[in-house]
């Protein structure tokens, strides 16, 4: 029989090495699944994990790392400090979606004025429309003690209706001969959130993503605040003992994580999309969990994970048009790769010894 | 001589690290009352989970009447006639008596019929208890009662008691030993696991003594001395904590008129509390557990607020003032529960020591910790208080109980408080650590630190404090100074019997 | 506003058909989380039995088969649960996030060549008499079976955690599992159970909606009402006959809004879509002041040390 058996201390290398295990994991059991669905496994975990990278059509793949890379690590930073802390904010899908439409729209209101400004003040308004959708789960959890799970999960619908009421409604391009969808703002040169250097996925988004890794980071490692988040989330009684105020810590995770996704959002339909529509959003928000996870949530750790998961979605595509792998597979791939992870995650904390029968 | 009820023969069990239990052997007779006398730590908990099915022992052999027995679990050892009142009471809060105590009986009668034999069962041994109350509800006496009751319902043959005495006034423990007399009479034997000498000098017939998992003795306790057992069960004979006398310094810590209610559902709200503390004075409180003991540290340490006025320090109202705050003042507190309240498991003891000590010690700047710093302090702590860990970047809960407890008081001690409140400072320690912190508390005192010593230990009340109150139902009697005062005089401060009776012999 | 449109007797009719899924998931997860256990997989679990149940009653032609298959689909995902918090020991609530994102991508990974499809129909049950009694008959005797067998459930569960040991100990695990553990009851065991009867019911409230409230297959067709099953035992203070209250009026909300956009009022769509969402987190914001009927060992991971 085997037991589990405490160990005095999480072990370290285990924390090291747990994600590498579970995508390893992933990818024997991914590559079954694959085999089930009657591809050749080698063939299709290759062509997820080696195309994007070194393959032939690697000149446009790279770049695409970085442009779905980045909303990823974004929200996810945001996230890790909420549940760090045991917040557990996952609506930042709709936190993301907020904050495209406050940043699309504050950018479409300056339409067609020629400004250095416009941009700035899109951000600020991306940044915004997260921070406030996350408000309303803090302050309801802050006031009347509310779950902020489902709180953050209910208004992802809401999100979701409203986006498509703004992009058939006050968002719609005048001149768009009645189709849904806002202007597109990569035309609008004032608003778009172009390349830094042409062909090389490098926008605004990137740049933020890799500033909250550093944020995130130093706040984590060096600062009371992110001590405070620590603590709580590893014993919330010994927190409020030291003098961590739970309220404004919430208030703080809660929003900034918002703040985080709603900025993602804004530079994903100032750049690559482009345009509001009903199917702006992809998921990022969900997926930014496994990313967190995955990352243990550590900043540099989600910044790893943030890229191994945009290799999936875009080694997806290609297997998806190359080998006809369904889209869904590979949803189901991430969704494995958490599943190894959680479980995997037990080495660290325990030893697993063979032992003879007892009452566990 | 007749066949024992039961007999252990050379009972081992380890566990990585320590060896809980080495080749021990001793014999209950029938209708006997055997105490198992040791330190925290000598290993008796882990014996009587072996007697009651929860462990299974490594090697060694229990014969029960003569015939092998082996519980594979609790069920069978309830069958065999063997029945446990747990020192941490295995109690479900929201769920009343009767569901209590049909959750630990094999095939219990239908509701109705279980309360009217609870009823009947209550009254026959003095434990008057209603069997519809909700769990939850019930004093620390009350929730024991309902733990004995469970256990005789079943008819036991060996009655098992856990420290049954801790949660007990003096008047109360005399009322549960004229009902584990009665039983005695009745043919029951009782194993009785305790480290209080004097209640096993009246109560037991025989005694065996554990140390560091091995049996070192047996004894008649009616006929050995309080001291003798003592040396036997520490294997040395003990330093007590030297006290100097003191002088007296103006008020330093103030309450008056304090009434707040529980944080938690099942808690205890403070009533109209009040205290001083002077400059140099050590108040000792005692009370039964869960009397309003967590409250009250609480409200000291500023994680619960009150009116401002309610709590003064020097004058100046800090009823208002958060922890950070009121150490900075230098009122500096030291919860029970060392994991999880004063200190985080899985954090390094680093960063436990940065959880109180960044205030005081500097240790930020600009919310820019210091690191380098800490450590220094980490290290400091100890040093000064002999933790044994291989350093200070290891995880809180590697640290054995005592060690983590001198580690959580040194960190408060050293960084020179004005006000100090501790709250059960040497539960669950080893005698060496209990003295070294005993007299660390002491030391302070002397240095003209007020110190309030919250615990449930009398005797270490009556040994560190100058005065004396106790905690009953969430109110504070009026303090008195410790000299003179007699243990029934404790007993009454402490709320007397509780309401119970003695057993109708 | 026009309201003429909408016919009250049919409107509660389908009211009792909107609630169903709900009551169904929402009860599993009562009893889940009676024992102790979070399990934020019940949006997964349910897409998962929605698919399974369509899928089976489509190739066999049995709706029967298919509500069968459903529940054993549920309970099979929520085998992932098991695996992740009692054996390795997992954080609950991260554990249930990955049950519903893995649902949702198996199922639409299974349900690829189902869309478009129409399943075998179950058909009403007329109970004799009472059927046909005026505006009630067809408000409450005529329904499919499985809304009936819903409500059976609800009073099965409600007299097991009453009135039974099997209810008692079950609390018991729930309410301080340590304690459980010392009398030598079999912790993760008794939670085991609890899981896969939650993922059982999730998987028929999923078929439900699939083969009978829709009844078409759609990618991510649950649309939340996993997460408002999760939300309605909270509103329900852990209690089943509360929470077959909360799921009708739940249902109602859901029935007038459809109707109140198909009669074609003035509120756009998109805001009649996101009132139940809404309506929830009124709900558990009114009801979040007591939480003395949690179950007070719920969310946390058990293991025996010693």
């Amino acid at each position: 029989m085997i037991v589990l058996e405490k160990r005095p201390q999480p072990s370290k290398a285990w924390s090291y090495a747990t994600p590498l295990v579970a995508v390893l994991a992933t990818m024997v059991f991914g590559g079954l699944l694959f085999a089930i669905l009657g591809k050749n496994p080698v063939e299709a975990i290759g062509t997820i994990f080696w195309e994007p990278l070194f393959g032939e059509f690697s000149f446009y793949y790279r770049p695409q790392l970085l442009v779905k890379g980045a909303p990823l690590v974004l929200i996810a930073i945001g996230l890790s400090l909420g549940f760090r802390a045991g917040i557990w904010n996952i609506g930042a899908e709709g936190q993301y979606i907020m904050g495209a439409i406050f940043g699309a729209a504050a950018g479409l209101a300056f339409y067609p004025l020629d400004a250095w400004y416009v941009f700035p003040i899109m951000v600020i308004a991306g940044a915004f429309g997260g921070w406030i959708w996350a408000m309303i789960p803090a302050l309801l959890k802050v006031r009347f003690g509310t779950n902020e799970i489902l709180v953050s999960l209910m208004l992802v619908y809401v999100a979701e209706q409203f986006l498509a009421s703004m992009s058939l409604g006050l968002l719609k391009n005048p001149e768009g001969f009645g189709f849904p969808g806002s202007r597109n703002l990569q035309s609008y040169e004032s608003a778009h959130n172009a390349e830094l250097f042409a062909g090389t996925g490098m926008h605004w988004g990137v740049v933020a993503a890799f500033i909250a890794v550093i944020f995130a980071y130093v706040l984590l490692n060096r600062h009371m605040l992110g001590f405070h988040i620590r603590l709580t989330g590893e014993a919330p009684r010994a927190a409020r003992f030291a003098g961590v105020n739970p309220p404004r810590l919430i208030l703080f995770c809660l929003g900034l994580s918002g703040a985080l996704a709603g900025l993602a959002g804004m530079f994903e339909v100032s750049g690559p999309s482009g345009v509001v529509s009903i199917d702006f959003n992809v998921g990022y928000g969900f997926t930014a969990i496994i990313v967190a996870f995955l990352g243990r949530l550590h900043p540099v750790g989600i910044l790893l994970a943030g890229g191994l998961m945009a290799l999936t979605y875009i080694g997806g595509e290609i297997a998806q048009s190359q080998l006809g792998l369904p889209a869904a597979a590979i949803q189901v791939f991430q969704g494995m790769l958490l599943f190894f992870l959680l479980a995997f995650d037990l080495l660290t904390n325990y030893r697993i010894r063979a032992a003879r029968s007892e009452v566990a | 001589m007749t066949t024992p009820l039961l007999s252990l023969q050379g009972l081992t069990k380890a566990y990585p690290g320590v060896v809980a239990n080495d080749h021990v052997s001793f014999d209950i007779g029938e209708g006997e009352v055997h105490a198992l006398l040791g330190e925290n730590g000598a290993g008796k908990s882990t014996l009587v989970k072996m007697i009651y099915g929860l462990v299974k022992p490594d090697s060694g052999t229990m014969l029960l009447r003569g015939q092998p027995y082996a519980p594979a679990e609790p069920r069978a050892a309830r069958a065999d006639g063997i029945a446990m009142v747990f020192q941490h009471f295995s109690l479900f809060d929201a769920l009343n008596v009767a569901e209590n105590i049909a959750l630990g009986m094999e095939s219990p009668p239908p509701m109705g019929d279980l309360a009217s034999r609870i009823r009947e069962v209550s009254e026959t041994y003095g434990l008057p208890l209603d069997p519809y109350r909700r769990v939850g509800d019930l004093s620390a006496g009350e929730r024991q009662r309902v733990e004995i009751i469970r256990c005789l319902l079943q008819d036991p043959k060996l009655l098992i008691m856990d420290e049954p005495t801790s949660v007990l006034t003096p008047q109360e423990v005399d009322i549960l030993f004229e009902t584990l007399k009665k039983l005695r009479s009745e043919g029951t034997s009782i194993l009785y696991i305790s480290h209080k000498l004097e209640e096993i000098r009246t109560l037991c017939d025989h005694a065996t003594i554990l140390r560091l998992g091995k049996n070192v003795g047996e004894c008649t306790p009616s006929e050995t001395s309080a001291r003798d057992m003592a040396e036997m069960m520490v294997g040395s004979a003990l330093q007590t904590p030297e006290r100097s006398g003191r002088e007296f310094g103006p008020v330093a810590l103030d309450v008056s008129g304090l009434s707040v209610p529980s944080p938690s559902e099942f808690g205890t709200a403070l009533k109209n509390l009040h205290l001083t503390v002077r400059k140099g004075e050590v108040l000792g409180i005692g009370g039964v557990a869960g009397n309003g003991q967590d409250e009250l540290l609480g409200v000291l340490s500023g994680e619960i607020l009150t009116d401002a006025d309610a709590i003064r320090f020097n004058g100046q109202p800090i009823g208002k003032l958060g922890p950070t705050a009121r150490r900075r003042l230098g009122v500096l507190t030291a919860p029970e529960e060392r994991l999880g309240h004063a200190a985080a498991p899985d954090m390094s003891l680093t960063e436990n020591a940065l959880l109180t000590g960044s205030v005081r010690e500097s240790l930020e700047k600009n919310g820019f910790l210091k690191w380098a710093d800490t450590r220094v302090f980490a290290e400091k702590i100890i040093q000064a208080f002999d933790v044994r860990t291989p350093g200070p970047e290891n995880a809180a809960r590697s640290l054995s109980g005592g060690n983590l407890q001198k580690f959580v008081i040194g960190r408060e001690v050293l960084q020179n408080p004005e006000v100090l409140v501790v709250n059960q400072p040497t539960w669950g320690v080893d005698a060496a650590a209990a003295a070294a912190i005993r007299q660390a508390i002491l030391d302070l005192a002397a240095k003209g630190t007020a110190v309030v010593c919250i615990s449930q230990d009398l005797d270490e009340l009556m040994e560190i404090s100058d005065s004396f109150a106790a905690l009953n139902e969430g109110r504070l009697s009026a303090p008195r100074p410790t000299t003179g005062l007699t243990v029934e005089e404790i007993g009454l401060m402490m709320g007397g019997a509780h309401g119970m009776e003695v057993a109708h012999v | 506003m026009d309201f003429g449109e909408i016919n009250p007797v049919l409107l509660l009719a389908s009211l009792m058909v909107a609630a169903t899924p709900l009551l169904l998931a929402a009860i599993g997860e009562l009893v889940v989380e009676k024992a102790g256990v979070l399990n934020l997989g019940v949006e997964g679990m349910m897409i998962v039995g929605a698919i399974s149940g369509f899928a089976i009653s489509v190739e066999t032609g049995s709706p029967w088969l298919g509500f069968v298959a459903a529940a054993v689909g549920g309970a099979l995902l929520s085998l992932l649960f098991v695996l992740l918090t009692q054996f390795a020991l997992a954080n609950q609530v991260a554990s249930g996030l990955a049950l519903t994102l893995f649902g949702l991508g198996f199922s639409a990974l299974l349900g690829q060549s189902y869309v478009g499809i129409k399943p075998p129909s179950m058909g009403d049950i007329h109970i004799p008499l009472l059927s046909d009694i005026p505006v009630i008959g067809p408000i409450l005797f005529q329904h499919d079976p499985i809304l009936y067998v819903g409500i059976a459930l609800t009073a099965a569960v409600w007299a097991t955690l009453k009135y039974t040991r099997v209810g008692l100990i079950l609390r018991a695990v729930g309410e301080n599992h340590d304690a459980a553990h010392a009398l030598g009851y079999k912790v993760i065991k008794i939670r085991i159970m609890a899981i896969l009867f939650g993922g059982a019911c999730a998987g028929l409230g999923g078929a439900y909606i699939s083969l009978i409230r829709v009844p078409q297959w759609t990618e991510g067709m649950t649309a939340g009402v996993g997460w408002i099953a999760l939300a309605l035992v909270v509103f329900a203070s852990w209690k089943p006959w509360r929470a077959l209250l909360g799921a009708y009026l739940f249902g109602g909300i859901t029935v007038l809004q459809l109707n109140l956009q198909a009669a074609g009022v003035a509120i756009p769509v998109e805001y009649l879509a996101m009132s139940p969402y809404i309506i929830t987190i009124l709900v558990l914001v009114i009801l979040s002041a007591d939480k003395s009927s949690a179950p007070a060992s719920l969310g946390r991971t058990f293991h025996a040390s010693h």
